[in-house]
């Protein structure tokens, strides 16, 4: 029993730092439509960032993680409008060949200005150590990033269903010429909406950083995993995205405890199973 | 047409090779990707020997061509070597950090009369793959077993295993059980994790459940690293007193700042750290340090390819700079030298490096950087592996 309670504690950890790095190349990809290869990149930028300023800067964590955040959203920007602007409603092979390149770019770069070598973000004294649930420890920084993708979670939801905002962030992805044409500033929302998904990047880089740390190649080697939680969520869904982390989190979680050896076979087995019952994803739309 | 024209003229020169003006080295290598890291250290080691060396040996001059094989890619390795025996001519081949890589290049030396030295590619069988492999680094094996005997000393009689599912981790595996259970200890439970694991808390649960009282681990040296290091300590083993134990892969020094506290007292055997106190390792690690530009990113493939140059240049001495691959592989066998990493010696049978290998405990320095420290020295260990393949 304590076994199942520590595996479904884990599973939960996971799930969750999963949730809030990958949400927000759902984002873009449900929302957006384009294929964002580059968001580890993303999320690597916002993690060298926070590395950056708590670390060499000693900047308090709080404030490193609103500097990555805003940091990242400022070099995408210029990005958004000279790149990504070309390629909103272009066949997907060119997205993926478009956003593939930029993050090839992106790791040379960091490559070259931080070096090759594993970069960390200190945590607070607060996030330290581990706390005791009476059957097992737990890291504190787990518990804190549960927390984070409650929150962003809800916070999301309530922008994209409840907000005038999200009403035509809505309106544009149906049908982007009518919107225009009913006095939506799509350009506007497109890149307002890109900013978002690029924060959410950075914020999950930098809290994922403990699980996933920051290093050059980050942004290639955690991006096959970033893509199936957004394939098996349904594109641009918030509920979705979080059942398929806690899912693939517990089907992970529990086949590294019990059969090791079998490697993630289970966990692709899921995601073949998943993907042959709900083709657009466990909470995916039909496409308008 | 150009071309033809100087493929005779290389050919010309070839075949006068008597008085040959420059001898090529070509280093096959990680420069970039994900390990583009270990190659940095190649190429480190490689400029501080010919730094410290001179890049002359006799009237010849040495010139290093480097290629790129970002990931282990045996098929893209043989034909990237192919192409500098063939195209540029060279008559040494260095570098290889993969087993698959070096295995997949080892029939072509004979018929292109270049011997092979191994500056990292650490798999036991290599060297009998051909009688023109030297290597100049390391095995598993050579590091995995001197580290059952410590964690026996230490009181610990049942372990644990837990390794990276690949070559060098079954290795490791294989090499702990073998000098765990001769020293009278027992394995309880070995488990393989996949390459591919980032979180390492069901592994700490499954450890905590074996009821072992020590952890032997074995992962490639990286970012699994540092998520295994730390859920060791945050899943509270660490604190349980369960011991850990692994080869020095785990703690190498340009990863040592990111585990920071997590790797503290963590023990770990290994044939170099860049701790080492010894005049030559003082010179070494200054001339590197500059060659790498960050002193931090110094790792344990800089000392391979350091000594991996000194075997080549003891080899074209012995040739005189002719191209005669046999010559050359017979006049290293039996070499002795005082490298950075201790005395150590060119095993004449199996063309393996013999060495010291070190019991090193991390430890904080006094400026706060953390560090590998030696505190116990095992002498002149050859390759077990070898015995083991028999």
């Amino acid at each position: 029993m304590q076994t199942v309670l520590s595996i479904a504690i884990d599973a939960l950890a996971y799930g969750m730092v999963l949730f809030v790095i990958s949400i927000g190349l759902s984002v873009t990809m449900g929302l957006m439509r384009v294929v964002n290869l580059a968001h580890g990149a993303f999320a690597m930028i916002g993690g060298y960032i926070a590395s950056y300023a708590a670390r060499d800067l000693g900047l308090a964590y709080g404030f490193a993680v609103l500097l990555a955040i805003f940091g990242t959203i400022v070099i995408a920007v210029p990005i958004e409008r000279l790149l990504y602007r070309r390629i909103y409603g272009a066949p997907e092979l060119t997205q993926v060949l478009m956003t593939i390149g930029i993050t090839f770019c992106i790791i040379g770069i960091a490559n070259y200005v931080f070096g090759p070598t594993l970069k960390t973000v200190p945590l607070p004294s607060e996030l330290q150590g581990s706390v005791d649930l009476g059957f097992r420890a737990i890291a504190t920084h787990r518990i804190f990033a549960i927390l984070c993708g409650l929150a962003v979670a809800a916070g999301l939801w309530y922008a994209i269903e409840k907000t005038a905002f999200g009403v035509k962030l809505r309106a544009s992805v149906d049908n982007a010429a009518m919107a225009a044409a009913l006095g939506v500033r799509t350009e506007i929302v497109y890149a307002v909406s890109f900013a978002v998904a690029v924060g959410l990047a950075a914020f999950g880089g930098v809290v994922g950083a403990e699980l996933l740390p920051v290093e050059p190649y980050y942004a290639l080697r955690y991006m096959v995993t970033f893509l199936v939680v957004v394939s098996v969520g349904g594109a641009g869904s918030i509920p979705g995205a979080l059942v398929a982390c806690l899912l693939l989190g517990a089907i992970d979680t529990t086949g590294r405890y019990l059969m090791p050896e079998f490697g993630e076979f289970f966990f692709y087995l899921a995601v073949i199973a998943i993907i042959c019952v709900f083709p657009r994803g466990l909470a995916g739309r039909a496409k308008g | 047409m150009k071309r033809m024209i100087l493929a005779a003229v290389a050919a010309l020169a070839m075949g006068g090779a008597a008085y040959a003006d420059t001898i090529k080295i070509g280093v096959v290598g990680p420069f970039s990707g994900p390990f583009a890291l270990q190659g940095k250290n190649f190429k480190a080691g490689i400029d501080a020997y010919m730094a410290l060396n001179g890049t002359k040996v006799g009237e010849d001059d040495i010139e290093i061509i480097y290629r790129d094989v970002p990931q282990a890619d045996p098929a893209q390795a043989k034909a990237l070597a192919q192409e500098l025996v063939v195209k540029e001519g060279v008559q040494y081949l260095a570098g290889f950090y993969f087993t698959p890589d070096a295995m997949a290049v080892t029939p072509l030396l004979t018929q292109a009369n270049v011997p092979l030295v191994i500056m990292n590619a650490a798999t036991s069988a290599i060297v009998t793959k051909s009688p023109l492999v030297v290597r100049t680094s390391f095995t598993t094996w050579q590091t995995s077993t001197p580290i059952a005997k410590v964690a026996k000393d230490a009181g610990v009689s049942k372990v644990i295993s837990v390794v990276s599912d690949y070559g060098p981790g079954v290795d490791a595996e294989n090499a702990f059980k073998a000098g765990f259970e001769a020293a009278g200890g027992q394995v309880v439970e070995a488990i393989r994790m996949p390459l591919a694991t980032n979180d390492f808390s069901p592994i700490m649960q499954r450890i905590k459940d074996s009821g072992a009282e020590g952890v032997f681990a074995f992962l490639p040296s990286g970012p699994t690293t540092l998520g295994f290091v730390k859920a060791f300590k945050e899943n509270g083993l660490k604190d349980g007193g369960i011991k850990f134990f692994a080869p020095g892969d785990l703690t190498q020094e340009s990863d040592l700042p990111a585990l920071g506290e997590a790797a503290l007292g963590i023990q770990t055997t290994f044939h170099y750290a860049v701790s080492h106190d010894s005049p030559e390792n003082k010179a070494f690690v200054e001339a590197a340090g500059k060659a790498i530009g960050n002193p931090a990113e110094l790792s344990f493939p800089s000392v391979g390819a350091y000594d991996g140059m000194h075997v080549i240049y003891k080899m074209i001495e012995a040739t005189g700079g002719e191209q005669d691959a046999a010559k050359a592989v017979e006049a290293v066998k039996g070499l002795s030298w005082v490298s950075p990493r201790g005395p150590v010696t060119i095993d004449p049978e199996s063309r393996h490096i013999t060495q010291n290998i070190y019991l090193r405990e991390v430890a904080k320095a006094d400026d706060g950087t953390y560090y590998n420290k030696e505190i116990q020295t095992f002498e002149k260990q050859g390759d077990p592996g070898l015995a083991a393949l028999k």
